[in-house]
């Protein structure tokens, strides 16, 4: 991992040696573009690169390459996700090249919600690649010059490529080596889904190390501070691959009224403490969704502030 | 087989209400199988147009008749006789056979009874599920024997996504995460290794998308 891949400031950052904090937020049901810039004003100077989601959760929103070109004017370095079930493999090497073009150098691969769960469950899913073949499309176009064909490209796009890890989906056994096989189609850096069962991450994170995973790729761990009790049963219960213990559950009731979010934002600091310390993470990803406005205050208060400039 | 279900009969009914001359015609094929399209479903909803008639003051008359397959010219030729007195026909056979009753009877209305879902087969009495996506190009042995393209929402072929839910898929508790069962089965085989192998971007030439398809075995072509 000598050479840039793409030269963007979360690769610099990583490369660099030091604990990476990236943030999230999530492009407008509409053209409000006032309101995105509000939201990520929040971010900026306090994360490394802010992720921009593509219709997360299959709802309809601005487009993820739009709302990641007004972070870039915003002075923002945005990572630009891309899922696999709203284009295919025209469309995800056009719109890699468009993305490049415009001066985005990070970009996330995922496959993507199932439109089941989203505002327009009458549409037709595409899912022509998946997000493993996502990963080495971008890697082929970057590293090979060659578009999936195998016909040449003549200018490569220079990406920093990303891919997501749920460490708590089934089957569990399995996570470690789809990890493995995404950083071996190409993923450079890894950001995991929401964290709270800290004993199974610790699981998670043993075999990848073992495995020499963490040499190949930075591993950014996510958290996402809980605002209420509601919130937590509702992940416990209706987000299907996250695993929220019960005795977090108690903890955040326990806290009593008016207290519950910051008990959350307690929580998410001793974690991002554990993980700075944690063999074989590189950073956290923080999701704060829809609390932007909290993320100057979780940085400050878990000391990764001022952020390095590289 | 392919797998049928009946069109509602309101739905049925409104089709076919301006018509007094009805001929409905089933399947001895799949539909017969999965008990939607033969002899005795076209019987059942013979009588339910006949009931619904009378219960309406309404005169008609309806005729029934199976084919031993719609799929097949040579079964369907066996109506050509009779079709002609009709104002409508109703398969219940999979959506092919109202297509080839079109297609060898230009001018009848011919009208769908069924609703075509898939290719599967019965896992319990009562209960079918899918199995074959029809992509031209099978790969399952590559999964233990298990159709993702078919069998995961996403016809992910890397891997279950973050979604696997205790065996469950992200869409609904009632849908097995067909990943988790492979990989499982993959473990249980000792043969975990296969499924690290990087599969790349499948060609669906072969599948729905290369256009409407048509096979010609030369062999075979008279």
């Amino acid at each position: 991992m000598s050479e840039f891949k793409s030269g963007s400031n979360l690769e610099k950052i990583l490369k660099a040696g030091h604990f990476a904090f990236t943030g999230e937020c999530g492009p407008p049901q509409g053209a409000n573009v006032d309101h995105l810039k509000e939201k990520a004003g929040h971010l900026k100077g306090c994360v490394d690169a802010v992720n921009i989601t593509d219709n997360q959760t299959a709802v309809v929103r601005m487009s993820s390459w739009a709302a990641s070109l007004i972070l870039l004017d915003e002075g923002i370095e945005p990572n630009f996700q891309m899922v696999c079930r709203d284009r295919n493999r025209l469309a995800i090497q056009s719109d890699i090249l468009g993305v490049y073009a415009h001066g985005i150098r990070n970009m996330l691969c995922l496959s993507g919600d199932h439109q089941k769960f989203g505002n327009h469950p009458d549409a037709k899913n595409v899912f022509d690649i998946d997000s493993m073949q996502l990963i080495y499309t971008a890697k082929t176009m970057r590293d090979e010059g060659k578009f999936l064909n195998g016909q040449d490209l003549d200018v490569s796009p220079k990406l920093f490529i990303g891919a997501a890890s749920n460490p708590f989906a089934e089957p569990f056994e399995f996570r470690v080596h789809r990890l493995a096989k995404k950083i071996a189609a190409g993923a450079g850096f890894i950001q995991t889904q929401c964290i709270y069962n800290m004993d199974k991450f610790r699981e998670f994170m043993k075999r990848a190390v073992d495995m020499g995973l963490h040499e190949k790729c930075y591993i950014l761990a996510g958290v996402t501070p809980m605002k209420s009790v509601g919130m937590a049963r509702y992940m416990a219960k209706s987000v299907p691959g996250m695993d929220v213990p019960g005795s977090l559950i108690k903890r955040l009731q326990g806290a009593g009224k008016g207290k519950v979010a910051e008990e959350g934002i307690k929580f998410a600091l001793e974690q991002i403490e554990e993980f700075k310390e944690m063999e074989g993470i590189a950073g956290v990803h923080l999701m704060a969704i829809e609390w932007e406005h909290k993320v100057p205050e979780i940085a400050e208060r878990a000391g990764v502030l001022p952020r390095p400039t590289v | 087989m392919i797998v049928a279900e009946p069109k509602p009969i309101k739905e049925i009914l409104e089709m076919v209400k301006d018509f007094k001359k009805v001929l409905i015609i089933g399947c001895k094929g799949c539909v017969t199988v999965c008990n939607v399209g033969g002899s005795k479903e076209v019987g059942i909803l013979a009588s339910t147009l006949r009931i619904d008639a009378k219960k309406n003051g309404k005169k008609i008359e309806v005729e029934e008749h199976t084919l031993e397959r719609q799929c097949d010219p040579e079964y369907v030729d066996e109506i050509k006789d009779i079709i002609n007195d009709y104002e409508a026909v109703i398969s219940i056979a999979c959506g092919v056979g109202p297509q080839f009753l079109s297609e060898r009877f230009p001018s009848a209305r011919v009208f769908p009874g069924v609703n075509t879902k898939f290719m599967g087969g019965a896992t319990e009495h009562g209960i079918w599920s899918e199995r074959c996506a029809g992509c031209g190009q099978c790969v399952i042995h590559y999964f233990g024997g298990i159709c993702p393209i078919a069998r995961c929402s996403k016809s992910l072929l890397n891997g279950p996504c973050g979604g696997s839910d205790h065996g469950k898929c992200e869409i609904s508790k009632d849908v097995d995460c067909i990943w988790d069962i492979i990989v499982r089965k993959m473990m249980e085989q000792d043969r975990l290794d296969e499924l690290l192998e990087f599969k790349p971007p499948k060609s669906w030439t072969t599948a729905r998308d290369g256009g409407p398809r048509q096979l010609i075995r030369e062999e075979l072509v008279i």
